[in-house]
């Protein structure tokens, strides 16, 4: 197989609401800042992966409206609708087949424009569970109840989450949310869904994301010192919640051991110098670091209030101030991709690690993390 | 191209205007036991999934998630990739690269669509820009009127030209047990048939049904064993044109001669009408027949109509087109290429009964959908 490394990286800002640009100038200038972080031009891209989906984008066929934004026009070109971090698999394949050697991918979302509720309703199913009101929030309320239920899993321990990052939110340019918040304000917000309260919940973002993937034959012309895929695993667990232990996520433990076996890592808590994960709430941080080995099941919380997860800690988790300071859907898992590999290049700023050589970047899609994408990038 | 891959298994469920009888997810487990039943594989075999349909039929929002209990995708990988009707030949491309990339040996590519659940021009009206665009495009036929009356217009080709491809896609879906419009149609029935935008009529143009393909795609060492005679994936090429309808050449089909010079380069096939045994092209109406078989290159632009008058494209003609009765006969949008995969394959493979062309060994097949987009596969019998 051969080896790919992401060789150019572009965020926005994320913002509450971006009223001067639509969706298509978005991933313009994220395929341009692509293009010159990398030191390439469009005509050496021979592949093109789009990540859209026609309801955040009140669109069908919502691809259509990028072609030409992403220069795809006269290229091989396909979508994936899912996180980002699965459009950049789909991006990987192409190059590891031995069809391709560079492949561009990019995702953006104007959530702004939609109504989270309803779009995030219609990924229930239709006769049994849309009835019931289940959206996003909702249904992230129920997981993190049956976390608490199940695990002693305490909610000040998620407060403290929340706290840490979106601290580290205020090292990062491009996130939408840096505060120096306290727990007691985290635990005083207002409630969402119980027991999620309004800093347990990311914010709706509007931005866009791309990603430039290469073979290794191709990484040495290029101006950025590459950073190596070294293992990826996805999985998926049932649509039914009731189907579900939601407080073990199964698929994502069975998503890491194919990332950590790919990349040859036998003990990831130490291998792994830093995490950026999936924390559209609060509680999923801890639980999703279960889900990846790095603690027993029911410690997460622990790792939060004893430090081990702040940034500079023994695993620092989302430094980047994660999906809580800036959650622009299927956008936020390239995001994270994208500040592994800027911790990795030793590029990302305020933020830096001082440790960062081997990065996991992780991605979710469906209700509470029903499929999930674990990526292993490291500098060798 | 990269590694080696083929075809091993294809199920479809049953299509009619309405499958009352089962919902979604039974939908695409008819089709997903079908695909096993035909490789002789069992669930545990596969070991990704990918599925695709258009979302904005159904409503449901992130299918890969909803359907793991029908797809068969408990605890594996699964992806779902959608491009509008080019959405089938998306799913079976990216099949093809799941296992072409060396992750996986055995990968099932679903496509599914319940149309009787949708406002289908409703929904794909959207597709359009909201500003500029969507005030004068009203739905996919429409558009195709401007396609076919422009060619009309430049080659001479007639209303009669067209209705000869309907009158040759009906009579094969005679043949497939699985088609949703099983009646031949006469030239006289097509001309006759309600106008619905000139020069598109009634029987001009596809229907919309319900139903599921699935099609297994398998690595080198695996395809040989589970299949005697697997289909292998010889090339596979994608174009996208403009984003905007204005600014796409009517006159000619742009994506589909680019897509298929690139196919035919890597799969080195020079002369398309000659080598090819059997085509299953995604035709959504009758003037495809015509114009798009000049921008593959099978004869000169505006010699459509003879080769298909001459009888050339028929069963027993020299290169017969759309054995399964084609898009014409059968639509579920987002598995309709995907069914042209699996028909093409099912040549290949020796497998596919009534509609089986002789001696098939190498098929081409095409996808079409978005804003005049293209998809083109080559399979044959010989590894590539």
């Amino acid at each position: 197989m051969k080896r790919v490394a992401v060789v150019g990286v572009a965020q926005t800002r994320f913002e509450r609401r971006i009223v001067d640009r639509n969706y298509a100038d978005l991933i313009y200038e994220v395929t341009t800042g692509a293009l010159e972080d990398a030191g390439m031009t469009i005509d050496q891209i021979d592949n093109v992966i789009t990540i859209s989906n026609d309801f955040w984008d009140g669109r069908t066929i919502s691809s259509m409206a990028i072609t030409d934004a992403c220069g795809a026009y006269g290229k091989n070109v396909s979508t994936v609708e899912g996180d980002g971090t699965f459009g950049m698999l789909y991006g990987a394949m192409r190059i590891w087949s031995g069809s391709f050697g560079t492949t561009l991918v990019v995702a953006h979302s104007k959530s702004s424009e939609g109504s989270l509720p309803l779009i995030t309703n219609a990924m229930f199913d239709p006769i049994y569970y849309r009835p019931l009101g289940l959206d996003a929030i909702s249904s992230a309320a129920l997981q993190a109840r049956a976390y608490m239920d199940r695990r002693g899993a305490n909610p000040e321990d998620w407060a403290l989450v929340s706290v840490k990052n979106h601290g580290n939110a205020r090292y990062n340019p491009y996130a939408q949310l840096p505060m120096d918040l306290t727990v007691e304000q985290v635990m005083a917000s207002r409630p969402i869904a119980d027991p999620l309260k309004l800093y347990d919940c990311s914010p709706v973002s509007d931005g866009a994301g791309a990603i430039i993937l290469a073979g290794e034959d191709w990484v040495s012309d290029l101006r950025q010192k590459p950073v190596w895929l070294k293992g990826v695993g996805y999985a998926a667990e049932p649509h039914y919640l009731g189907d579900r232990d939601l407080s073990n996520p199964q698929a994502l433990t069975q998503a890491a051991k194919g990332a950590y076996e790919m990349a040859g890592l036998t003990d990831p808590k130490t291998q792994i110098d830093f995490f950026e994960i999936y924390d559209a709430f609060s509680y999923m941080e801890p639980l999703w670091l279960e889900g990846l080995g790095v603690c027993p099941a029911g410690e997460g919380g622990k790792l939060t209030s004893e430090g081990v997860t702040k940034m500079g800690g023994r695993l620092s988790v989302n430094p980047s101030g994660g999906v809580l300071s800036a959650h622009a859907v299927l956008v936020a898992g390239l995001v994270r991709v994208i500040e592994v590999v800027l911790q990795i290049r030793k590029t990302a700023g305020a933020h830096q690690l001082d440790r960062a050589r081997i990065g996991l970047a992780h991605g979710i899609n469906g209700p509470c993390g029903q499929s999930h994408c674990v990526w292993i990038m490291g500098e060798n | 191209m990269g590694r080696r891959v083929a075809i091993t298994g294809f199920g479809q469920t049953h299509h009619s205007a309405r499958r009352w009888d089962v919902n979604g997810l039974e939908l695409i487990q008819e089709a997903v036991s079908r695909a096993l039943e035909d490789a002789e594989l069992s669930l545990e075999d596969i070991d990704a999934v990918v599925i695709g349909n258009m979302d904005h039929f159904e409503g449901i929002n992130y299918v890969d998630t909803w359907s793991v209990e029908g797809a068969g995708a408990f605890m594996k990988p699964i992806l779902k990739v959608t491009t509008g009707g080019t959405t089938g030949t998306t799913i079976a491309i990216a099949g093809y690269y799941h296992v072409a990339s060396g992750l996986f040996d055995n990968v099932l590519a679903i496509g599914w669509e319940k149309n009787s659940e949708s406002d289908t021009t409703g929904a794909i009206i959207t597709c359009s820009d909201p500003i500029w665009d969507r005030f004068s495009y009203s739905g996919a036929i429409p558009s195709l009127a401007v396609e076919a009356s422009a060619y009309m217009k430049r080659y001479g080709v007639t209303e009669k030209d067209a209705a000869r491809v309907t009158v040759r896609d009906r009579a094969n879906a005679v043949n497939n047990p699985y088609a949703h419009l099983r009646k031949a149609v006469t030239i006289e029935e097509v001309m006759s048939s309600p106008m619905l935008t000139e020069p598109i009529k009634l029987l001009d143009i596809c229907p919309r049904s319900d139903g599921a393909a699935a099609v297994i795609f398998s690595s080198e060492d695996k395809a040989t064993r589970i299949c005697r005679c697997p289909a292998w994936i010889q090339a596979v090429s994608v174009r996208h044109d403009t984003t905007w309808f204005g600014d796409i050449d009517y006159t000619r089909l742009v994506s589909l001669e680019s897509a298929a010079r690139e196919a035919f380069k890597i799969a080195g096939i020079r002369e398309p009408l000659k080598e090819f045994d059997v085509c299953e092209l995604y035709l959504p109406y009758s003037f495809a027949g015509l114009k798009w078989m000049e921008s593959i290159g099978f004869c000169g632009p505006g010699e459509a109509p003879r080769l298909v008058w001459d009888g050339q494209t028929d069963m027993g003609g020299s290169l017969p087109v759309n054995p399964s009765g084609g898009v014409l006969s059968t639509n579920c949008i987002g598995a309709t290429g995907l069914l042209r995969v699996g028909e093409a394959a099912l040549q290949i493979m020796g497998r596919a009964d009534k509609r089986q062309v002789e001696g098939a060994r190498l098929a081409m097949v095409t996808g079409f959908g978005g804003c005049f987009w293209s998809d083109v596969l080559v399979l044959g019998a010989e590894k590539p």
